[in-house]
C-alpha cells in the first residue's frame, strides 16, 4: 500500500505545484518540492531491513480485472535499489536545481515535469503489471521530452527532444508488442507470474520475438548502440535534468528492464549474446567517441552511453548462470550481475557528481568547451576536488568505488572465457580485449575532464565571465555524491549486504539463498588478471593521454565520419517528405472528394457485402396497412425531396425542406409518437427561421458551375448510396434475428415512476446519452457564439529559434 | 430590427405568456405524458425568440436580464450534477430515483430526481437556442 | 407501410447525397438536414410501424409501439438541429470572411 502511495505522491505534488508557484513565484519553491523525494527516500529506507532479509511486498488494486490489468506494486531488492536511486538522486538534483535555475525561468513547469518524471519512473520500477509498467514507461519518455525541450525557444532543444521521444517511444512500442506476446504465451500480465510459468513456453515461436522486442525497448531507453544517438542531443536539457534523467535514472530504466526480465529470458543464448555484445560494443563505441568531444557535457553523455554499455554487458554475462541452474560452478557467473548492480549504484554517484560539476562550470563561466577552459584548480578548488573524485572513480582508480566495480567487471569478463555453454570460443577471448581497450579510452577521457579543465593555462580572455567558485548551495549536492563515492569504497559490504543481496535474489529467483551468490567485496584480491588489467589500463591510458594530440587524427579517417546521426536525419527528412506526399495525394482540400471517398467506401463494403453474402431477403408480410392519406404524404415528400434538387431559388429549397420536415411530423403522429411530433414541429420551425436568418447574409445561390461528367458522377454515387441504404434497410427488416428489448422499458412505471416510456428512456434508462447530447448541444451553442463574436485576430509573432 | 406594429406587440405580450405556460406544462408533464425537457425547453425558447423578434434586443434585455450562455452552462452543470449526485449516494452515475408523496394541496404526487435532470436539459436547450439566434441577429 | 417508408428514406438519402456532393455551401447544409430526416424515418421503421398504442403507460393499452426508436430519434433530432445551426453559422461566417460560398474556391492554401 505504501508503495502505491509512493508512486502517486509525486503526481499529486505535481498537481499542487502550480498553486504553490502562484504564491511563491521564485526559486524558493524548490524547497517545497525537495520535501517530496526526501520523504519518499526516507520511506523507502525504512523498508531496507525487511527487504534485505528477503521479504517482498505485493499490493494489488483492481483496475481492469477482466483484462488482467491490475495496479499491482511489487517491492523487492531490485526495485529497492532503483527506488533509492530515483528518490535519493532526485532530492540532490532538486537541491542543486534551486541554485542552478534562475527565477526568470518558468520554474513551475520545470518542477511539474520533474515530479511527473519521478512519479512515472517510480511507477516503472514498482509496477508488477506489464501494462501499467508500459504506461509509466511511456510517461517517462514524455516527461523527458518536456524536460529536454524546457528551453523550447532553442532549435537544438526542440531537435533533441523530438529525437529522444521518437527513438524511445518507438522502442517502447516494440516493447509493448513484446509484452502482449508474453501475455499471449503465459496468459498473465504479472511479471512475477510470468517468471514462475515461463519455463513451459521457452520453445514457443513467440518467445524469441517477445525477447527481441522487449530488448529493443530496453536498448532504446538505455541508449545502447545503435540507438545511443539521442542521448548526446538530450544534453540540451538543463544540467540538473541531464544529471537526473540522462545519467542516473531514466536511461537506467532499460537496464532495469533487462535485470527484471533476466529470470524470464536469461539462460537463452540469444539473450546472452545480444545483451552482452550490444553492451560491450556500446561500451567501446561510447568511450571512443567521448575522447574526441570538446564539449564537457557531450563528453559526459558519451561516457554515460559507454558506462551503460558496461552495465548492460555485465547483465548479459550474468544471465549465463541461469542456463545451467544452480551449481558451485555456475554461481561464479552470477558475479557479473552482482558487479552490474554494484556499478549501477556507483555510476549514479560519480556521474551525478560530474554532471553537477559541469553544471557549475557552465553556470559560473558561461562555457563548457574544454578548449576555452583550463587552470581552474586554484580558482575553483572545491569543484576541482569533486571532479577529481568523480573522474578517478569513473576511470577505476582507488580509493573510489569505481575501482571496486571495475575490478569485478574485469574479473567476470575473464571468468566468462571459461563459460562452457553457447560455444564461447573466440568470443571468450574477444570480450576481454574489447573491454580492456574501452577501459583504456575511459581512462583517457576521465583524464581529459580533470586535467584539461582544471590544470593547464587559465585563459581569462576566452571566458565570458570571471572565474570563481560556485555558490555553496550548488556545491552541496555534488559533495554529498562525492562523499558516497569515497564511502562506498571503504564500506562496500554494507551496500552488498543490504542492497545488492536482495536484488540478486530478485534477478536469480532459482538461486535464492544459495551459497556464493553474494560475495564479499574486497579491495585486494592479489595479483589476479583483473588487477593486472587495471594496471595496464592506467599505464597505457596515461601514455595515450600524454600523446593524445598525436593519435587524435584517427577520428578524421573516413569510417569515423559515418555517423548514425546523419542517417537518422536523412531518415526523418525522407519520412516527412514521403508522408506529406502521400497525404497531399488524397487530401485534396475539396469537400466533394472526401465525401466521395466515404460514399464509395460505403457502397463497396456494404453493397459488396450484401452481394457476397447474399444477404437480401425481403419479407413484407409483417407490414402495416397503408391508408390513402399516407400514400399522399409519401408521394408529396418524395416530390418535395426531388424538387429540392431542381430548385431555382434557395427560398424554394428551404420551403421544400420545411415540407419534408412537417410531413415527417405528421408521420410521427401517425406512428404513435407524440413526443417526436411535437419536437419535430418546433425544431423544424426554428431551423427554417435560422436558415432564413442566415440567408439574410448569404448570397443568392447561383447555378452550379460543375461540369456535366462531375454531375453525372455525383448522380450515380447518390443513386447507388440510396439504393444500398434501401436494400440494406429492407433486408434488415426481413431478418429479425433478435427479439426486441423494448419489452423491458414497458416496466417503466415500476422502475422509474414515469408513464411516458420515451421520456423514461431519455431520463432514466439511457440518461447518459441524454447528458452527452446536452453537452453536444451546449458545445454547438458555444461554437456558434465564438464563431460570431470572436473575429480572427492577427496571430502573434512566433517564438522561433535562438 | 425596430418595428412599429401595435397589433403584433399587443398580441405578443399575451401570447408569450401562453407559450411560456405551455412550455412549463409540457416540461412538467413529461414524465407521464408527452413533453419533457427537450420539448419544454424548445417551446420556452420559442417564446423568448418571439419576444426578441417583436421588441428589439435592448428592450427585452432590460426585461429579462439573463445571460443565456450562462443559463445553458448552468443547465449542463445541472444535468451532469444530478449524475454525480447519484454517485455520492453510492449508486451508479446518473441513477435516478422517485418517491410517491402525499402533499397537502396536490394530493398524491410523485417526486423524481429525474425532474432535476430534465430541468438541466430544458435550461440548456433554452440557453443554446436563444444564444444561437441572438448571436446571429446581433451580428449585422 | 414499412417498405414504403424505407423506399421514401432511400429517395431522401439519394437527394441528400447529391446535395452533399455539390459545391454550394447552403446546398451541402441542406443535404445534411435532409439526410437526418431520412435517418429518422429509417430508425422509426426499424421498430415496426403502427404496431400498438402510443407509448404512454397511462393509456393502459395492450400493446405499445416500440419506444426505443422514438427515444433515439428524439436525441437525433436535437443533435441534428445543433449541427445544422452550427454549420449555418459556419457558412455565413465563412462567406463574411472570404466572400465566397463556393467550396471549390474555399480550398485553402496549397502549402498548409
Amino acid at each position: 500500500m505504501t508503495i502505491t502511495l509512493v508512486i502517486f505522491i509525486p503526481f499529486l505534488a505535481a498537481i499542487l505545484v502550480p498553486f504553490i508557484y502562484k504564491r511563491v513565484p521564485n526559486r524558493n519553491i524548490g524547497w517545497f518540492i525537495l520535501c517530496v523525494p526526501l520523504a519518499l527516500f526516507i520511506v523507502l529506507l525504512r523498508f531496507i531491513p525487511a527487504v534485505s532479509s528477503g521479504e517482498t511486498y505485493i499490493h494489488t488494486i483492481p483496475w481492469i480485472p477482466s483484462a488482467g490489468i491490475n495496479f499491482t506494486t511489487h517491492l523487492d531488492g531490485l526495485s529497492m535499489i532503483f527506488g533509492l536511486l530515483i528518490t535519493g538522486v532526485g532530492s540532490l538534483v532538486i537541491l542543486y536545481s534551486i541554485y542552478y535555475l534562475s527565477a526568470r525561468e518558468s520554474l513551475g513547469n520545470f518542477y511539474v515535469y520533474l515530479l511527473m518524471f519521478m512519479g512515472s519512473m517510480l511507477g516503472v520500477i514498482f509496477s508488477d503489471n506489464l501494462m501499467v509498467l508500459y504506461v509509466f514507461w511511456e510517461l517517462t519518455s514524455i516527461s523527458s521530452f518536456l524536460l529536454i525541450a524546457f528551453w523550447y525557444h532553442r532549435k537544438k532543444s526542440r531537435y533533441g527532444a523530438q529525437k529522444s521521444l521518437l527513438i524511445t517511444v518507438s522502442g517502447g512500442v516494440a516493447m509493448f508488442a513484446g509484452f502482449i506476446m508474453l501475455h499471449i504465451l503465459t496468459g498473465t500480465f504479472s511479471v512475477q507470474e510470468i517468471i514462475k510459468s515461463i519455463g513451459d513456453y521457452t520453445d514457443s515461436g513467440l518467445f524469441l520475438f517477445a525477447m527481441i522486442l522487449v530488448l529493443l525497448g530496453a536498448f532504446t531507453k538505455s541508449a545502447q548502440f545503435p540507438f545511443h544517438i539521442w542521448l548526446p542531443d538530450a544534453m540540451e536539457a538543463p544540467t540538473p535534468v541531464s544529471a537526473y534523467l540522462h545519467s542516473a535514472t531514466m536511461v537506467k530504466a532499460g537496464i532495469y528492464l533487462v535485470a527484471r526480465f533476466t529470470p524470464v529470458f536469461g539462460g537463452e543464448a540469444v539473450w546472452f549474446y545480444s545483451v552482452t555484445c550490444v553492451g560491450i560494443f556500446t561500451l567501446f563505441w561510447g568511450s571512443l567517441n567521448a575522447v574526441r568531444q570538446t564539449d564537457l557535457k557531450a563528453l559526459l553523455a558519451y561516457s554515460t552511453i559507454s558506462q551503460l554499455g558496461l552495465i548492460m554487458s555485465l547483465f548479459g554475462l550474468g544471465s549465463a548462470a541461469l542456463n545451467e541452474g544452480y551449481s558451485a560452478d555456475s554461481v561464479i557467473y552470477t558475479q557479473a550481475t552482482f558487479a552490474a548492480l554494484f556499478h549501477l549504484i556507483n555510476h549514479s554517484t560519480f556521474k551525478g557528481a560530474l554532471f553537477m560539476v559541469v553544471g557549475i562550470i557552465d553556470h559560473e563561466l558561461g562555457t563548457r568547451d574544454i578548449r576555452r577552459l583550463g587552470g581552474l584548480m586554484s580558482l575553483m578548488p572545491v569543484t576541482f576536488t569533486i571532479a577529481l573524485i568523480g573522474s578517478f572513480s569513473m576511470a577505476g582508480l582507488p580509493p573510489f568505488n569505481g575501482f571496486l566495480s571495475k575490478e569485478m567487471f574485469f574479473e567476470s569478463i575473464v571468468n566468462a572465457r571459461s563459460l562452457g555453454i553457447f560455444e564461447m570460443g573466440t568470443w571468450g577471448n574477444l570480450f576481454p580485449i574489447i573491454a580492456w581497450v574501452a577501459s583504456v579510452l575511459t581512462f583517457v577521457y576521465c583524464m581529459i575532464i580533470v586535467f584539461k579543465t582544471f590544470l593547464g593555462e587559465h585563459q581569462p580572455a576566452r571566458l565570458d565571465r570571471k572565474a570563481h567558485e560556485g555558490p555553496r548551495g550548488m556545491l552541496l549536492a555534488p559533495m554529498i555524491l562525492a562523499f558516497f563515492v569515497v564511502a562506498i569504497f571503504f564500506f562496500p559490504n554494507i551496500v552488498g549486504k543490504y542492497l545488492l543481496s536482495p536484488a540478486m535474489e530478485a534477478v536469480y529467483p532459482p538461486f535464492k539463498g544459495a551459497q556464493g551468490l553474494v560475495p564479499q567485496i574486497t579491495v585486494w584480491h592479489g595479483f589476479k588478471p583483473a588487477l593486472l588489467m587495471t594496471i595496464g589500463v592506467i599505464v597505457v591510458g596515461a601514455l595515450l593521454y600524454v600523446f593524445l594530440r598525436f593519435w587524435k587524427g584517427i577520428f578524421t579517417i573516413e569510417p569515423m565520419r559515418w555517423s548514425l546521426d546523419s542517417l537518422y536525419n536523412k531518415f526523418l527528412v525522407q519520412t516527412e517528405k514521403g508522408s506529406s506526399y502521400l497525404t497531399s495525394f488524397y487530401m485534396t482540400g475539396y469537400l466533394r472528394d472526401y465525401l466521395l471517398y466515404i460514399f464509395t467506401f460505403f457502397i463497396i463494403t456494404i453493397g459488396g457485402g450484401l452481394l457476397l453474402t447474399n444477404g437480401f431477403s425481403f419479407d413484407m408480410s409483417g407490414d402495416a396497412p397503408i391508408t390513402i392519406n399516407e400514400y399522399i404524404i409519401v408521394f408529396v415528400m418524395m416530390g418535395a425531396g426531388i424538387a429540392i434538387l431542381f430548385a431555382k431559388s434557395r427560398i424554394t429549397a428551404i420551403l421544400l425542406n420545411g415540407v419534408l420536415g412537417y410531413s415527417i411530423a405528421i408521420f410521427f403522429v401517425v406512428f404513435r409518437a407524440p413526443d417526436l411530433a411535437l419536437t419535430q414541429i418546433i425544431v423544424e420551425t426554428v431551423t427554417t427561421s435560422l436558415f432564413l436568418l442566415c440567408f439574410h447574409f448569404l448570397p443568392e445561390w447561383k447555378k452550379e458551375k460543375s461540369s456535366l461528367p462531375a454531375k453525372a458522377v455525383n448522380g450515380i454515387i447518390a443513386i447507388l448510396v440510396g439504393t444500398v441504404v434501401t436494400v440494406l434497410a429492407l433486408s434488415v427488416q426481413g431478418h429479425k434475428l433478435f427479439t426486441s428489448i423494448s419489452i423491458y422499458f414497458e416496466d417503466a412505471d415500476e422502475l422509474t415512476g414515469g408513464k411516458n416510456i420515451v421520456n423514461t428512456i431519455l431520463g432514466d434508462f439511457r440518461a447518459f446519452d441524454t447528458m452527452l447530447e446536452v453537452v453536444v448541444l451546449f458545445i454547438a451553442g458555444i461554437g456558434v457564439y465564438t464563431l460570431v463574436k470572436l473575429k480572427a485576430g492577427m496571430e502573434g509573432p512566433d517564438v522561433e529559434d535562438e | 430590427m425596430k418595428t412599429n406594429d401595435v397589433i403584433l406587440r399587443t398580441v405578443t405580450k399575451i401570447v408569450v405568456f401562453i407559450i411560456l405556460t405551455f412550455g412549463v406544462e409540457l416540461f412538467l408533464s413529461g414524465h407521464n405524458n408527452p413533453g419533457g425537457g427537450f420539448i419544454g425547453g424548445l417551446v420556452l425558447s420559442s417564446a423568448f425568440v418571439l419576444l426578441y423578434l417583436v421588441f428589439d434586443v435592448e428592450t427585452v434585455h432590460k426585461g429579462i436580464p439573463f445571460d443565456f450562455k450562462k443559463i445553458a452552462a448552468f443547465g449542463v452543470l445541472l444535468a451532469v450534477g444530478t449524475g454525480v449526485g447519484a454517485v455520492i449516494f453510492g449508486s451508479s452515475f446518473l441513477t435516478q430515483t422517485f418517491r410517491e408523496l402525499h402533499l397537502p394541496v396536490f394530493g398524491n404526487t410523485e417526486l423524481a430526481t429525474v425532474v432535476l435532470f430534465e430541468a438541466g436539459v430544458a435550461l440548456t436547450v433554452v440557453g443554446v437556442v436563444v444564444t444561437i439566434i441572438l448571436s446571429i441577429s446581433e451580428d449585422v | 407501410m414499412e417498405t414504403l417508408i424505407t423506399i421514401l428514406a432511400g429517395v431522401l438519402v439519394t437527394v441528400a447525397v447529391y446535395l452533399l456532393l455539390s459545391r454550394n455551401l447552403i446546398r451541402v447544409i441542406l443535404g445534411t438536414a435532409i439526410l437526418s430526416h431520412a435517418v429518422h424515418l429509417l430508425i422509426m421503421t426499424m421498430g415496426g410501424l403502427k404496431k400498438g398504442s402510443v407509448p404512454l403507460l397511462g393509456e393502459h393499452a395492450e400493446k405499445y409501439t416500440d419506444a426505443l426508436p422514438q427515444a433515439l430519434i428524439l436525441t437525433a433530432i436535437v443533435i441534428s438541429f445543433a449541427v445544422t445551426a452550427f454549420l449555418l453559422v459556419l457558412a455565413y461566417r465563412t462567406y463574411k470572411e472570404t466572400g465566397s460560398d463556393d467550396l471549390d474556391t474555399l480550398r485553402g492554401f496549397k502549402n498548409e
